[in-house]
């Protein structure tokens, strides 16, 4: 079935799919917004153990989706994977150092004689929250606003500048989409809480954290969007693949896209609405439902700016046409093919994942389930 | 040619791999086996109802869980590594590597992190019966995973189902049943996997031991070690199996590796094994890769014997390899020289491909490509000027594979011994038996390191296996950076060895009476 479809239709149906994956990366990076509250909202020992144990046993599905993420980029794309991941070298062991310590840090910290203390691993968890979703976010903002590489005729890739990727926080663009992704992963993280704690100060003071971080999301959001709406992009021409800057740009992709536009503005009220109900309800904790399922509407809609209607969804700015582009950075089409194949396992995927979740979390965490937990983080 | 690299560059950047691979291969191999020791121990539990088997799969369980973490923590690295540090290696073979590592996070780590969830908190909330599909879930999970990534290893060593577009600059998948079961893959993860098992059981085995010497949890320990020992007994007579099916496999892909792991300068019928040998630091032939042997102690025949099932067959050594040479099976293999001169020619008409192109000059486009096509087999070799510089460094790769072998031996004997003794219920007497199973652990480290260095070591200089050098792979950046990482990479995965060490010695100390915090 996917062998008769056109090479171009695979490379959508690929970004689609990477687009997917990456948006639900940023959903699941409640965990590290949740991260950096532990010490805001747990007053405690107990009451913080009881906030990581309630990260704790969902961190692994997002860092098991990020590392998914990058597997399906260097399978769909493998020359955006070559020249980022190479060039951009600063950027991306900033990231994975950030990652790196998570990992060990939730079966770590209360074990005993951990060496480093539980504190260590407390602050491994909080820079992987507040380090990691700002460069993530970082990160992708280059795919609107430009990175500094070369690609020659045998595509191999270059950096123009010393600096490994670091430069990218020198764009207030890109950093306000750091912050945005860092702000909203605080707003979910405190959703998730209300969620699935059952413990009244904690619930209240996550509810307050709304307020507090849902303010500069907004403003670091709408900052975000609207200039983005305003800016030149970088477009392709169909024929002959050349790239050039156009004003407008994202504008007209939207415009052009009307779906991506319903999807991007469902998507923004749904975190709204998310947000607003949990913050002014009495005792409401689905809001993670809607905040989380808008968030990723948005993060869904904004690839898709990104990479369709004749967009590169990598551009240069050292070198306008080493930009990469959907149809030249992507693997061939037996590849392609051949991964749509593997694609049609991911509902079955998620399918079971829903089904073992809903399997052990038929009621939400409280400090009498952790005292009788022989398993504890 | 080889002057035109920053040789610095390459050697940082491979430090850093080999360090990084290293670290992950410490918590891997003990990941892949305990998953199923747990398994099989969660299944005795659940058919007789024994909460004493309970008690045993929950303690080994929680060292499960510590060693997972760290392996986590080391693994995600070496995905992105391939990107960070060998761009061009990325791009070069992308089409077909980056699919295995896709397929990998889509089907085995997501059942891994899911059914690890269920086994660690399901206890209370599941059936039995669901807990313990979890359970060998997670053992499947996790060694699907790594049949993925070592899939695309297998592929790396023996490069089949793929063809090189000249348009793209890289080489595309053609066959993807070609590369999935490719017989390289397949014994590199039977053997990967197999000793993985030994790895486990060794393990169990030698902290049940402890136990027995500290004579602590005495029932505890014997039930431990008779799952172990026969589980070990199975899996390392594979592992031995297997390992030999590789090596058969190596003498035809891999024949300057092959040699390398015998020490075999100059082939001969007939050849001998090197039972033992010891590797001079002087080398005639000037070539640091090349010592010669001050000792060795040969088995006459049984060389070609393992690597043709054939007393009389022809081995190539490594300057048959250099000069030339017609193998067993009547393949003719061309001097290294003549593979130089046709991967010049390659690497050549290539770039007048690509020149032609721009030009639009139709003609000499076609004449390239035709060039190309004849001699891409050799592509990388057009890299080097010294057929020497395809030799990789013998000694350590013949030590690492003697090494390796060896233990694997030794590991068959201790878990018969360790049978035999459980039998003759005199396993608690025999203290200098305990003993040397606690000593086994760090060998069984030592043996699985060992076999990655061998197979690591002794296909330098190649990343891909003739087409593509190791120092052609690396991205394009400055050393100081590599340097930076390597050392950050050094620190902080030591710095959480240290604290996995203790915490596991703390655990074992605690014993399977204490709840598991
Ligand atoms: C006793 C007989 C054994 C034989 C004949 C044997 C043979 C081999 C060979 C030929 C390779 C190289 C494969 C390649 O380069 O592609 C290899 C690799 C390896 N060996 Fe062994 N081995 C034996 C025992 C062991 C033991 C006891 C362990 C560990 C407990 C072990 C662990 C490994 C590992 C981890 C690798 C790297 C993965 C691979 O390339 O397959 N081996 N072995």
């Amino acid at each position: 079935m996917f062998e008769n479809l056109s090479h171009l239709a695979l490379q959508q149906y690929w970004w689609v799919i990477d687009s997917l994956l990456g948006s639900i990366l940023v959903f699941l990076m409640f965990v590290q917004g949740g991260q950096t509250l532990i010490y805001r909202l747990g007053k405690s020992d107990e009451e913080r153990t009881l906030l990581i144990n309630a990260l704790g046993r969902k961190w692994e599905f997002t860092f098991t989706t990020l590392v998914t993420f990058g597997g399906a980029m260097f399978a769909s794309f493998p020359l955006f994977y070559s020249t980022s991941f190479g060039g951009a070298y600063w950027v991306w062991m900033a990231i994975l150092f950030c990652f790196i310590i998570q990992a060990v840090a939730y079966e770590f910290r209360s074990k005993p004689s951990n060496v480093w203390g539980a504190k260590t691993f407390e602050v491994f968890l909080f820079i992987n929250g507040l380090l990691g979703t700002i460069l993530i976010g970082t990160a992708v903002g280059t795919f609107f606003n430009g990175a500094e590489f070369t690609v020659n005729e045998l595509n191999q890739s270059k950096w123009a500048n010393p600096y490994g990727g670091l430069e990218a926080v020198l764009n207030l663009h890109n950093v306000a989409l750091g912050l945005t992704v860092f702000f909203l992963a605080r707003l979910l993280g405190s959703l998730y809480f209300m969620n699935s704690i059952e413990h009244d100060a904690i619930f209240n003071r996550s509810k307050k954290q709304l307020l507090y971080c849902g303010i500069p999301f907004l403003v670091v959001f709408l900052f975000f969007a609207i200039r983005l709406l305003f800016m030149d992009g970088f477009a392709v021409d169909a024929e002959t693949g050349t790239v050039s800057m156009e004003a407008y740009k994202y504008l007209h992709n939207f415009l052009a896209m009307p779906l991506v536009l319903i999807l991007f503005l469902a998507g923004v009220v749904l975190v709204l609405f998310g947000l607003i109900k949990s913050y002014l309800a009495e005792k409401y904790t689905k809001g993670i439902w809607f905040t989380g399922g808008g968030t990723i509407l948005v993060v869904f809609a904004l690839f898709l700016l990104a990479g369709f209607n004749h967009t590169a969804f990598y551009p240069s700015n050292a070198d306008l046409q080493s930009s990469l582009t959907i149809q030249n950075a992507s693997s061939s089409h037996y590849t392609l093919t051949a991964m749509s194949y593997v694609s049609l396992m991911v509902p079955f995927v998620i399918a079971y994942i829903v089904w073992a979740w809903r399997a052990i979390n038929n009621k939400k965490l409280d400090l009498e389930e952790l005292r009788n937990e022989d398993h504890l983080y | 040619m080889i002057e035109n690299f920053d040789m610095s560059l390459v050697d940082w950047s491979r430090a850093q791999f080999a360090l990084t691979a290293m670290y992950h291969w410490i918590f891997v191999p003990l990941t892949l086996g305990l998953a199923f020791i747990i398994a099989i121990m969660e299944t005795i539990y659940v058919k007789t109802g024994n909460p004493e088997w309970k008690k045993i799969t929950k303690f080994w369980m929680t060292l499960f869980g510590i060693n997972f973490a760290i392996g986590v923590a080391t693994g995600i690295i070496l995905e992105f590594e391939f990107g960070t540090n060998w761009s061009n290696y990325s791009w070069f073979v992308g089409d077909i590597f980056g699919a295995p590592l896709a397929v990998e996070g889509i089907m085995a780590f997501f059942m891994e992190s899911t059914f690890i969830a269920v086994m660690f908190f399901g206890w209370n909330k599941v059936s039995k019966k669901f807990h313990l599909i979890s359970t060998w879930l997670v053992a499947v999970g996790s060694n699907l995973s790594a049949l993925w990534i070592l899939v695309a290893n297998g592929w790396m060593q023996n490069p089949v189902g793929m063809k090189f577009n000249p348009d793209t600059a890289r080489n595309e998948m053609v066959n993807f049943w070609d590369v999935l079961f490719s017989p390289t893959a397949i014994n590199k993860f039977l053997h990967t996997i197999s000793s993985a098992y030994t790895l486990a059981a060794v393990f169990v085995i030698g902290v049940s031991a402890w136990y027995l010497l500290k004579k602590l949890n005495v029932t505890f320990a014997k039930k431990s070690i008779v799952v172990a020992a026969v589980f070990g007994l199975i899996t390392s007579l594979f592992t031995v199996m297997t390992g030999d099916n590789s090596a058969r496999e190596i003498v035809r892909d891999q024949p300057m590796k092959f040699a390398a792991m015998e020490g075999l300068y100059d082939g001969s019928k007939g050849a001998g094994l090197v039972a033992l040998g010891v590797m001079s630091s002087t080398s005639e032939s000037g070539n640091d890769n090349m010592m010669d042997f001050s000792f060795k102690l040969e088995i006459p025949n049984l060389l070609s014997y393992m690597a043709y099932m054939d007393g009389d067959a022809f081995v190539a050594g490594v300057n048959d390899v250099i000069n030339g040479y017609t193998d067993n099976d009547g393949v003719v293999h061309p001097p290294v020289a003549t593979k130089i001169e046709m991967g010049r020619k390659a690497i050549h008409a290539l770039k007048n491909y690509k020149q032609a192109q721009k030009d639009k000059n139709d003609a000499l486009a076609q004449t390239s490509l035709k060039e190309l096509n004849e001699n891409f087999k050799y592509f990388g070799y057009g890299y080097f000027d010294d057929p020497y510089n395809t030799v990789p460094p013998i000694s350590i790769t013949f030590y690492s594979f003697h090494i390796m072998v060896g233990l694997g031996m030794w590991f068959l004997l201790l878990f018969t011994l360790a049978l035999l003794f459980v039998y003759k219920e005199s396993i608690v007497s025999k203290k200098w038996f305990l003993r040397s199973a606690i000593w086994s652990i760090p060998l069984a480290y030592v043996a699985s390191q060992s076999g990655w260095i061998v197979a690591e070591m002794g296909r330098q200089p190649w990343v891909i296996q003739d087409l593509m050098p190791t120092l052609t792979a690396v991205s394009n950046i400055d050393t100081k950076s590599v340097q930076i990482t390597f050392f950050l990479f050094l620190i902080v995965f030591t710095g959480l060895l240290i604290a996995e060490i203790k915490i596991m010695l703390k655990q074992i100390k605690l014993g399977p009476n204490h709840g598991g915090h």
